[in-house]
């Protein structure tokens, strides 16, 4: 136990709440008719126990380490526990050979739910990731910007297009700029990604301009062969918002007036 | 031929402009009695613009993606300019998705946007006085 | 040596026993493709299921639509057919959804053909094929000239 204190910041009460819940449910356990190898992963009240118990841990930041002794630390408490009850040396070894079954299986048990603790986490976080570095911000009025940061996979062109197409709507703009100079290198599937995004926009009824187009990334688009050609482009993000407002105010085929509502 | 279509949205005339729209209840049979009825119907009364609204539309897939491109060939054809208007985001994803781009098809995000790309315009606001004059 | 009680509340309010996440998936469920209104009736079925699955709106979008795709597929080449729900669960116990649209028509014989992209052509093989993969995390099909076709497709809530 005192090595599973060392390397988390779980307090003794904690601990000892924790080792209590685990003792009592182990006793309906090994009254049950569950063969010792099953005993913790099928009592429901162990197996709750030991998942919980791992789960917090997973979540707190323990090391995986930490949180398996903390479950086989009771080994040693148990055996010790037993001897005061006997001395007799047969009786010792089958209980502590039963011991080891039972609770090798808890600690097989906590680390695995410890690895999928972690894992929800990580799924959970990279999400969050995606969303908070994709923001939609209005720069005019009908005039909305992504500045893209780092590379676009599929995941992210998905993401990117649900939160623009969704602010296209809220705010009936007319205009989306797309700015990629955050964005490393532009290959074919990136630029397709790219293309599928203005399309998506263009088929709410709105215009779809791409900003933060590097020299270098100009140039690899034309040497890849890349049709961009029907995509309005801009050097910069001011260049591409003054285009945008071109494109409202303008006397375009729609006639619509930047002060009409 | 008109009576098999589904109750739905009918066909109104605004001047040369003829506005309509789709629901979500729509099968093959409809979609096609719809483009029937409405080339006839730009036939029969010289429109130059029609406005379908689609914004009640949770799914389009690749035949109905066709019967739009079709209908706004036909249309241009018999000289009439044809607006899609109000497609939900969900939609205009899964068919950028789907690899469909609507090619040719014009729109718009509203159906006041598409209207007013057809050439109406808003009514403007009413005067201060007449507005009070109303109200009493 | 006592930790204050409110600690200890909280931990035990963070306590969630992990994969317990409520009811079990409902059964799988079967859909004839026969006639043109038996499309608009799998169209509902499916897009039922994507809610019953958790799905967001989007994610129910694209599914609805490759079953519209596929069960059209079945209707128009293959002679008709049936489109089965499932309910799955991944290993990581994300929860999804299946569909598998069967047919006993001709089969497909240039299946890589059936997949490549014509959307110009405005052909409904291939199109709705591909387009369903696209829309899909998971995509097998199972065919042969003489012997049917049975496409299987598979969307995952999670990303």
């Amino acid at each position: 136990m005192e090595q599973a204190l060392l390397d988390t910041d779980i307090g003794e009460a904690e601990l000892r709440e924790e080792a209590d819940a685990l003792i009592e449910a182990l006793v309906p356990g090994l009254q049950s008719e569950i063969p010792v190898d099953r005993v913790v992963t099928s009592s429901p009240g162990l197996h709750e126990a030991v998942v919980g118990l791992s789960m917090r841990r997973a979540r707190a930041g323990a090391t995986p380490t930490a949180t398996s002794l903390a479950v086989l630390a009771l080994k040693e408490a148990l055996l010790k526990a037993v001897q005061r009850d006997t001395r007799d040396a047969e009786e010792l070894f089958s209980s502590a050979v039963f011991m080891n079954r039972l609770l090798d299986v808890a600690g097989a048990l906590s680390f695995e739910t410890y690895v999928e603790g972690r894992e929800e986490i990580i799924r959970r976080q990279s999400q969050q990731l995606m969303e908070q570095s994709t923001p939609v911000v209005r720069l005019w009025r009908q005039v909305l910007a992504v500045p893209l940061i780092g590379t676009l996979d599929t995941a992210r062109t998905q993401v990117v297009m649900e939160n623009l197409l969704q602010a296209i709507q809220d705010h009936e703009a007319l205009v989306a700029i797309v700015d990629i100079t955050g964005v490393p290198t532009v290959d074919t599937a990136v630029a397709q990604h790219l293309m599928q995004t203005v399309n998506a926009v263009r088929l709410m009824g709105a215009d779809c301009v791409i900003s933060g187009v590097r020299p270098s990334i100009a140039q690899t688009i034309a040497q890849l062969g890349i049709d961009l050609s029907t995509i309005l482009t801009r050097a910069t993000l001011a260049d591409a918002l003054a285009a945008a407002i071109k494109l409202i105010d303008g006397p375009g085929p729609d006639g619509e007036e930047g002060d009409g509502r | 031929m008109t009576s098999r279509r589904q109750p739905g949205v009918p066909i109104l005339r605004l001047g040369d402009v003829l506005v309509t729209g789709l629901l979500n209840e729509l099968d093959d049979r409809a979609a096609i009695a719809f483009t029937e009825e409405l080339t006839e119907r730009i036939s029969a009364e010289g429109a130059r613009g029609v406005l379908i609204d689609i914004s009640r539309l949770e799914v389009i897939d690749s035949f109905v993606a066709r019967t739009l491109m079709e209908l706004t060939t036909v249309a241009r054809l018999l000289g009439a300019r044809v607006i899609v208007a109000g497609m939900r985001p969900p939609v205009a994803i899964t068919l950028v998705e789907l690899g469909i781009e609507l090619v040719g098809v014009e729109t718009a995000l509203n159906p006041e946007q598409g209207l007013a790309a057809l050439g109406w315009r808003q009514a403007p606001q009413p005067l201060e006085g007449a507005r009070r004059g109303t109200a009493r | 040596m006592a930790l204050p009680g409110e600690s200890i509340l909280a931990s035990r309010g963070a306590k969630r026993p992990a994969r317990s996440e409520g009811r079990r998936p409902p059964a799988p469920a079967s859909y004839p493709v026969r006639t043109e209104e038996d499309l608009l009736t799998v169209r509902h079925a499916v897009r039922a299921a994507t809610i019953e699955a958790g799905f967001g709106l989007v994610d129910q979008t694209r599914v609805v639509t490759a079953a519209s795709e596929l069960a059209r597929n079945a209707y128009v080449h293959g002679g008709g057919g049936t489109v089965t729900v499932e309910y799955p669960r991944d290993p990581r116990g994300r929860r999804g959804l299946r569909l598998a649209v069967k047919d006993e028509g001709p089969g497909i014989a240039d299946l890589d053909a059936a997949l490549t992209d014509g959307f110009t052509t405005g052909s409904g093989l291939g199109h709705g094929l591909g387009g369903a993969r696209r829309l899909m995390d998971e995509f097998s099909v199972r065919t042969g000239p003489g012997e049917g076709t049975v496409v299987v497709v598979t969307r995952w809530t999670v990303r």
